[in-house]
């Protein structure tokens, strides 16, 4: 047994649940008279929808084929080797369930080599080797064909992608090393870190072309044919292959201080993995592969073992796992069918629910408003909405006819809503006009129709409450811009049925939201832990903390956009106006900021001017703010802020306004776009002993999102 | 208006390898759409001065027009083959002569100036469609004797037809099998069957048909080399007891599609397309069913007559092998040898195998290439006996023809 099989042997019994992939070995002529060919096809047996992945058994098998296939052409028996992947899929990479399990460096340390070893046997052969990248191709799928003499990739690939820095690693089983030595620096920091930390962008079958990563393209219906058929020319040296050379020079320095920025702009410098892999790509200037491999097998091991990653994975699995099987969620069958969608309001948000239930759910939204031309503006809103979508070449002009004649604007609720089997409301938040509202509505729509509000603060059970059938009332709360944020909190109120709410995830399952259950609780979830969190950051700045201190002491969280700039992008109003409801609710802890109050007077938008290019505190304000002498280091402010979201979060769980502390987090990601090595932010403070000292005990197991006892 | 009837050209024919039908077959785990879209695919690669926007016409010849063979597989098959949404499709049946008649119907087309241009070809992955495969035969056929219950079965219509000619011996039509496997084998040897193949990539999961995983299949399948008298004199007779028919002296089971295109020959010479044959004249005609092998034979007595030539008139003939007995009533018809070399020089589909409707464009394909070969040849044909009792003939005309010298 060579050391490789020893070594994955022993990881193999770390992982017994393993997804086996299996390397099948096939032999064949190739056309052009080329000789013989062995074809490996990775494939773990399941259909595409469960695609192939390397564990340690799976690495072994790659191993022991290409035992096989090394003799042979040792043997001279073959004169090419190929390897690709089974329908739609070339491999998406390590099962990162078998990560999740590892708990000592030295065996996070033997997976890195061990899939160094396999890999990077396929590029020591007595005959040339060629990766075909027939489908999706993630992390090691795409690292394994790196290691190859040459690649092609078929034009219908989806999916091609090296994600290991969005979730918290690097490629590490060549990826860092070897993709740019063959495509250069600059191009392989887009794809390793701009591409990772742009919400794991994907690249397409043509700009894995482009990009130089594949020598050859072929169309999907024969992709396989023609990339056999170029190999047998490649063989016979009908066709030469040539790469541009690689700029080592002053470019590859540049490329990796862009890498830097990029990561800079995105984590703050917060989680490890985009700086330890520009580490290495920095030092494969010098071309050393052996060199490299080991920095990625030591990066690997650190980052494996490291909260971040399990932080990352935890969150990968809550909005790839969790979001698609909502905790609390009725049965599905319950759901009442939506062919038509009241809206009233035709303001801003309105006309953006208009637009999106339209888009989604393709079926008639009428939106009502007090005058017409309000009812006018908002359908026109929609209508340049889906003209932009038109220009954009989003949507074809069929489709664009078809949302435009979906759209209409009435008056008279009545005449709108007699037929609709949901309505929603985007009106004032004021809790008598939205009684109102409800009131109209429920007189004139069917009996079945769901009545949704927006609501970001108010009581959804209170808004029910005067009506005759206030079981069919769900909260329906969307978080700006509703575009671009994935986060619906839906509401249950004390009377919401069973029925109604198994409608609400319905429609909330069509618009392609992450819904989550909350209970019907001040402020929900998001909007509560944020206006925790900034109260707490607006405190110490009233009692004399400069702002620049504030606002650097949660730098090293790492969000995507310190306090005061999300405070500006939500609008000084609206978050005094939620921070005075959650005060009446819990005036022990959420207090009104006298300087917030001021700003929102003086009819400020925000905080800083930006004329220099770079934000810096608005003078005008600054001539507002009456602070007190408390002055407070970054870390004491660090402490009291975190220590109040830990507290939060911890008398929400025991209040029950959402399931556990995943829902928590799977919030905080998809509703305020906290970051994946925060885990959300309970791991973070289960992490940072946060959890436990200020409420006696962890958010989540040991294990849950951090490295297993 | 007035009309001028225009000629019609066979530009190029390309087909798959033909498989084994069957669980252990190359193609079992392909669908029969895949095949015939990349032989539609090779064409288009083949001939890049045809822009695929000038295809007025997409037949695709299935007998079993259900599953991956159904959807009016023509058109399916011309949208999964790339081809612009523009260029319609349609499917068409006449069981073995299915694609035979996929190339007449839109040369006829073509001939009355309704198209430039056509795709014609064939599919029948027999593994995934058995022959046979949701019928639903009418009683009448048999309640009032109409045909009699064998004509349902072609190994027995075969068997009839040795009842027919009696001096059609088992003997005669097993060294007739021998000699087409020889042919076959000489014909790869020789490379002339390859430049009309498509290769095909072929996935297997199951480990009882051997290496699993993707390969690529080059060579038609069913060809055994190398087949002796000896081999096939104790060879079961499936059909009848004591019968002559066997698998040895008959076409298989098989998988496979060809495609071809068929155009105007002005505007072939327009576009700078090869024009490897020209129609001459085409015929079908219908036989007693119970004895379809003599199909052929009437076929090709109006065939001839439309042209106005005789049977010396032609040079070379490519006749489908659905079974030896069969070839062999044409030839004895004709006072042909059975050795002649005229026939079926690259051997035929008791070698290459027979996916029914695709075998057509086969036969055209092997005649093309003779053609280019012998210039002195003028005319040839391509034949073949259809189910319930029907015949199927093409007489073609050699471009490179250089007069009698």
């Amino acid at each position: 047994m060579s050391t490789t099989a020893e070594l994955l042997k022993g990881a193999a019994d770390l992982f017994p649940d393993e997804v086996v992939t299996t390397a099948h070995v096939r032999h064949f002529d190739l056309p052009l008279g080329a000789g013989r060919f062995a074809l490996i096809t990775l494939d773990n047996g399941l259909d595409h929808t469960k695609p192939t992945t390397f564990g340690p058994q799976s690495l072994a098998n790659l191993n022991a084929a290409v035992d096989q296939v090394e003799l042979e052409a040792a043997a001279g028996e073959i004169t090419g080797i190929g390897i690709t992947g089974k329908p739609f899929i070339f491999a998406v990479g390590a099962d990162l369930k078998g990560v999740e399990l590892l708990k000592r460096h030295e065996d996070a340390l033997a997976i890195g080599k061990g899939g160094h070893d396999v890999f990077k046997r396929l590029s020591g052969l007595a005959v040339p080797t060629f990766a075909y990248y027939n489908g999706a191709a993630m992390g090691g799928g795409v690292e394994v064909g790196l290691h190859c003499t040459y690649r092609t990739v078929s034009a219908a690939v989806p999916a091609f992608s090296l994600p290991e820095v969005f979730l918290g690693l690097v490629p590490g089983w060549g990826g860092c090393t070897l993709l740019p030595n063959l495509i250069g620096a600059d191009k392989a920091v887009t794809v390793i870190i701009e591409n990772s930390l742009n919400q794991n962008r994907q690249l397409k079958g043509e700009q894995v072309y482009e990009l130089g990563i594949a020598d050859a393209i072929f169309e999907g219906a024969d992709f396989l044919e023609q990339s056999l058929i170029w190999t047998a020319a490649v063989l016979k040296g009908e066709i030469a292959v040539e790469r541009p050379a690689v700029d080592r020079g002053e470019a590859w320095d540049q490329a990796v201080a862009r890498g830097r920025s990029i990561a800079d702009s995105k984590v703050h410098g917060a989680a490890p993995a985009a700086y330890r892999a520009l580490d290495i790509i920095a030092a494969a200037k010098n071309g050393d592969l052996q060199q490299g491999y080991d920095a990625e097998d030591r990066a690997l091991a650190d980052l494996i073992m490291g909260g971040e990653l399990r932080a990352g994975l935890y969150a990968f699995n809550l909005v790839q796992k969790r979001a698609k099987r909502p905790a609390g969620a009725p049965d599905k069958n319950l759901a009442r069918p939506v062919t038509k969608v009241g809206v009233v309001g035709a303001g801003l948000m309105a006309s953006q629910l208009a637009l999106l239930f339209l888009r989604r759910l393709e079926v008639p939204v009428v939106l009502t408003d007090i005058d017409q031309e309000r009812v006018d503006k908002g359908v026109g809103y929609v209508h340049a909405e889906i003209d932009k979508l038109l220009g954009k070449g989003r949507i074809g002009q069929d489709k664009a006819n078809r949302l435009k004649a979906l759209v209409t604007g009435v008056l008279d609720k009545a005449e709108g809503f007699a037929d609709a089997d949901f309505v929603i409301e985007a009106v004032f938040e004021e809790i008598g006009v939205k009684q109102q509202v409800f009131a109209e509505v429920e007189a004139v729509a069917p009996a079945h129709a769901i009545l949704a509000t927006n609501t970001s603060s108010l009581s959804v059970s209170e808004m029910a409450s005067k009506l005759k059938h206030p079981e069919r009332v769900v909260g329906f709360h969307f978080f700006n811009p509703v575009a671009v944020l994935p986060l619906l909190e839906i509401v249950r109120g004390e009377r919401t049925d069973d029925a109604s709410l198994a409608t609400a995830f319905a429609v909330a399952r069509k618009l392609k939201k992450t819904a989550v259950l909350v209970k019907d609780a001040p402020a929900f979830v998001v909007n509560r832990i944020l206006t925790r969190f900034m109260g707490e950051i607006q405190n110490v700045i009233d009692e004399g903390t400069p702002v620049e201190v504030a606002e650097k002491a949660v730098e090293p969280l790492g969000l995507p956009m310190s306090p005061l700039v999300l405070l500006e992008l939500v609008g000084p109003a609206i978050g005094l106006h939620v921070s005075e409801t959650l005060h009446r609710a819990f005036p022990d802890r959420f207090t009104v900021s006298p300087n917030l109050k001021a700003v929102v007077e003086a009819g400020k938008r925000g905080f800083y001017v930006y004329d220099s290019g770079k934000p810096e505190l608005d003078p005008e304000v600054a001539a507002l703010l009456k602070q007190g002498d408390s002055v407070l280091t970054e870390e004491q402010v660090r402490a009291r802020v975190l220590d109040a979201v830990a507290q939060e979060i911890g008398l929400m769980l025991d209040e029950g306004v959402v399931a556990e502390a995943q829902d928590i987090d799977l919030c905080l990601i998809t509703g305020a776009g906290w970051p994946f090595h925060l885990g959300g932010i309970t791991p973070y403070l289960d992490r940072e002993g946060v959890a436990e000292r200020v409420t006696g005990k962890r958010f989540l197991a040991p294990g849950v999102a951090s490295v297993p006892a | 208006m007035p009309r001028t009837v225009r000629d019609v050209v066979f530009v190029d024919g390309v087909r798959t390898p033909f498989g084994k039908a069957g669980p252990k077959g190359i193609y079992h785990e392909t669908r029969a759409d895949d095949l015939v879209v990349k032989a539609i695919r090779e064409l288009l690669r083949r001939n890049p001065g045809l822009d695929p926007k000038e295809i007025d016409e997409v037949a695709i010849a299935a007998t079993t027009q259900i599953g991956d063979q159904g959807l009016t597989i023509g058109r399916t098959a011309g949208i999964l083959a790339g081809l612009p949404t523009s260029v319609p499709g349609y499917a068409i049946d006449r069981m073995c002569a299915g694609a035979l008649t996929a190339v007449t119907t839109v040369a006829g087309s073509v001939a009355f100036g309704a198209y430039d241009i056509a795709i014609a070809g064939g599919v029948e992955h027999m593994g995934r469609h058995p022959m046979g495969e949701g019928v639903d035969p009418n009683p009448r056929f048999v309640s009032e004797k109409l045909v009699d219950e064998s004509a349902l079965f072609m190994g027995m219509t075969a068997e009839n037809l040795h009842d027919r000619y009696p001096h059609i011996t088992k003997l005669r039509a097993d060294e007739y099998a021998v000699r087409s496997q020889e042919k076959a084998a000489k014909a790869y040897a020789n490379g002339k069957i390859q430049a009309d193949l498509v290769p095909i990539s072929v996935r297997r999961t199951n480990e009882e048909a051997g290496e699993t995983g993707w390969g690529l299949v080059t060579a038609d399948e069913p060809m055994r080399p190398g087949t002796t008298l000896e081999n096939l004199a104790n060879l079961k007779t499936p059909f009848r007891v004591h019968g002559r028919v066997t698998a040895g002296n008959a076409a298989g089971l098989n998988d496979g599609a060809t495609a071809s295109l068929i155009a105007a020959e002005d505007f072939a010479r327009e576009h700078g397309l090869p024009v490897k044959m020209r129609l001459v004249s085409y015929a079908f005609a219908g036989v007693e069913p119970e004895v379809m092998g003599y199909g052929p034979i009437p076929a090709t007595e109006k065939a001839l007559a439309q042209a106005g030539l005789s049977i010396s008139d032609i040079g070379l003939f490519e006749i489908n092998e659905a079974f030896a007995v069969q070839v062999l009533a044409f030839l004895d018809h004709y006072g042909i040898a059975d050795d002649d070399e005229r026939v079926n020089q690259y051997g035929g589909a008791i070698a290459f195998g027979h996916p029914l409707a695709s075998s057509g464009v086969r036969l055209m394909t092997q005649l093309a290439r003779q053609f280019e070969e012998q210039p002195q040849v003028r005319y040839g044909l391509t034949t073949m006996c259809v189910g319930f009792g029907m015949g199927a003939t093409v007489i073609w005309e050699n471009p490179h023809f250089e007069g009698d010298k």
